[in-house]
């Protein structure tokens, strides 16, 4: 193929990746704007806190637990060879809690939370429900967007400790049921390692991905064109980019917090 | 092309809505076409044309849906595009529109749909809103069905309900799309009568789209026919029934214009 087709192509490409992320943050930057003005529609925010947090929580609890016996299985048999297996549980809690409880409850979230989102407003703008909304004088941001996206900043780091919480239990279950380790010592080294720092940057992360999953899947139904087909590639969409985000912005962060 | 009386008829009263140039493109297409005109308060326009002229497009920007490629929307003097987001919801405030398909929040009863707009900018009492929801039910012959949901009316129903919810805040700017397509006799001089209704005891301007040439004639102050991005005629009813220009005879008695009929 001729090179200029093949700058078309990559050209074409990063314009749309850009254009993405523009609508991404003008509907982030919106939802601030709209968050300070009234009327304030706590009911929707609680409504909506319900569905990304407490409707959570088995799945997260779920993951979490896996998680956490599968560290400690791992790590048990790799560490007997040096005769270090009294750091199971030191690497259990710190794994668990700076790095795959929020990016798990990130993307479990992603799966769960940023798709129905889409879902719901792509439905919503297709059948000009949005339309109405504005033509009620209600700026659809601030009613759809803002209780979506506050929801997920607040809800994730709870669905993340509580996942902290589980994963680490599970490690201990694995431990002493599995390989019939100490429980005092498992819970020693657990904790004597464990610096509030490494539970706060994970809640930190976790809110942050609250605020990716919830952006990206509130755009991709804002913004959605083209009928019942065009809901289906918004949700699809939904949970891929925000999945992808997701992982990409957690590699920045850990630099930025650690 | 012949336009007769593209002056409006303001009556000296004042400008509730003034379009200035109005052009929108999509796809090369001029679907609005420098369009030109403006309705007085109080008064009721209605637009006719053939399907896919334009004028689910035209109404949307009327009220701040779609915003034109050149030109300009003025409401009680004010221009949608370079409002402040205040600014505009105080415009909205006082519009009412109803969708070609309804668009009812299907998360929501038809109680909730209706009664959305009034909770959201009144403090009225919940049963006063009860009240004003059953009366708005009534005026388009639906009592009783508060508690169903969307999905389980009939597309005549759901535009019906889409219609009360339009009128439920009594606002004073009125744009109804296609407010009788598909509904019986019945039903569509019920939407008549409230639409007289409106007018007459509220003062209520009123613009209108139909391809339903009775209800135009009854509701209408004045009649404008849109074709290729432009009104090709915007007269009172009396000179648009009276109009001899081909598409307005075409619309009038039901039958392809001349010229047309031998493309078949
Ligand atoms: N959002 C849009 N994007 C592209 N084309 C559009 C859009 N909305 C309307 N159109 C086109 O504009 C024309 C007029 O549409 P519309 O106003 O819905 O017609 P009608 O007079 O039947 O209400 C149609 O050809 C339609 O394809
Ligand atoms: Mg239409």
């Amino acid at each position: 193929m001729n090179p200029i087709r093949w700058l078309e192509i990559i050209g074409t490409f990063a314009l749309e990746a850009f254009e993405e992320l523009g609508r991404f943050f003008v509907l982030l930057f919106q939802a601030a704007y709209w968050l300070f003005r009234p009327p304030w529609d706590v009911r929707e925010w609680f409504r909506q806190m319900v569905r990304v947090g407490w409707d959570s929580i088995p799945v997260i609890f779920l993951t979490c637990l896996f998680t956490g016996m599968v560290l400690a299985l791992q790590t048990y048999q790799g560490f007997q060879r040096f005769h270090a297996e009294g750091f199971v549980g030191s690497v259990v809690a710190l794994s668990l809690t700076r790095e795959l409880a929020p990016v798990l409850t990130g993307l479990m979230a992603a799966g769960r939370v940023g798709s129905a989102m889409a879902a719901e407003l792509g439905t919503m703008r297709v059948t000009e429900q949005i339309d109405a909304l504005y033509t009620m004088a209600t700026p659809p941001v601030q009613y759809l967007v803002v209780p979506r996206v506050l929801a997920s900043i607040l809800m994730l780091p709870l669905l993340t400790l509580i996942g902290d919480g589980i994963g680490i239990v599970g490690g201990w279950m694995v431990a002493a049921g599995l390989f019939h380790a100490n429980t005092f010592t498992y819970w020693e080294k657990t904790f004597q390692y464990l610096e509030i720092n490494d539970i706060t940057s994970g809640l930190i992360k976790a809110a942050f991905f609250g605020m990716i999953l919830a952006g990206t899947g509130c755009a991709k139904g804002y913004f959605t064109t083209g009928g019942a087909e065009g809901v289906g590639r918004s949700t699809t969409a939904a949970v891929v980019t925000g999945s992808l985000y997701i992982l990409l912005s957690d590699f920045f962060l850990t630099k930025v917090l650690f | 092309m012949g336009a007769e009386n593209t002056m409006p008829v303001t009556s000296g009263a004042a400008e509730e809505i003034r379009v200035e140039s109005l052009l929108k493109i999509f796809d090369a297409r001029h679907v609005l076409d420098e369009l030109c005109f403006s309705v007085a308060a109080g008064e009721s326009l209605v637009v006719v044309g053939a399907s896919g002229e334009g004028k689910t497009v035209l109404l949307k920007h009327l009220i701040g849906l779609m915003s034109p490629d050149a030109g300009r929307v003025l409401i009680q003097g004010i221009d949608l595009k370079t409002a402040s987001p205040s600014e505009s919801i105080e415009i909205r405030k006082k519009c009412g529109m109803s969708f070609q398909e309804g668009a009812l929040f299907d998360s929501m009863t038809v109680f909730e749909n209706i009664a959305f707009p009034i909770r959201r900018h009144t403090r009225r009492k919940t049963r006063e809103i009860a009240e004003r929801v059953s009366q708005c039910l009534s005026l388009v012959r639906l009592e009783g069905i508060e508690d169903r949901r969307p999905a389980e009316l009939s597309g005549g129903m759901r535009r019906r309900v889409g219609f009360a919810r339009a009128i439920a805040l009594e606002p004073e700017i009125l744009f109804f799309d296609e407010p009788t397509t598909g509904l019986d006799p019945v039903n569509t001089a019920a939407i008549g009568r409230v639409i007289d209704h409106l007018r007459r005891e509220l003062g209520v301007t009123v613009i209108t789209i139909t391809h339903d040439m009775m209800l135009a004639f009854r509701i209408a102050d004045r009649i404008a026919m849109l074709r290729q991005g432009k009104f090709l005629i915007d007269t009172d009813p009396e000179n648009f029934r009276r109009s001899d220009l081909p598409w307005v005879r075409a619309f009038l008695e039901g039958k392809l214009p001349e010229g047309e009929e031998d493309a078949l």
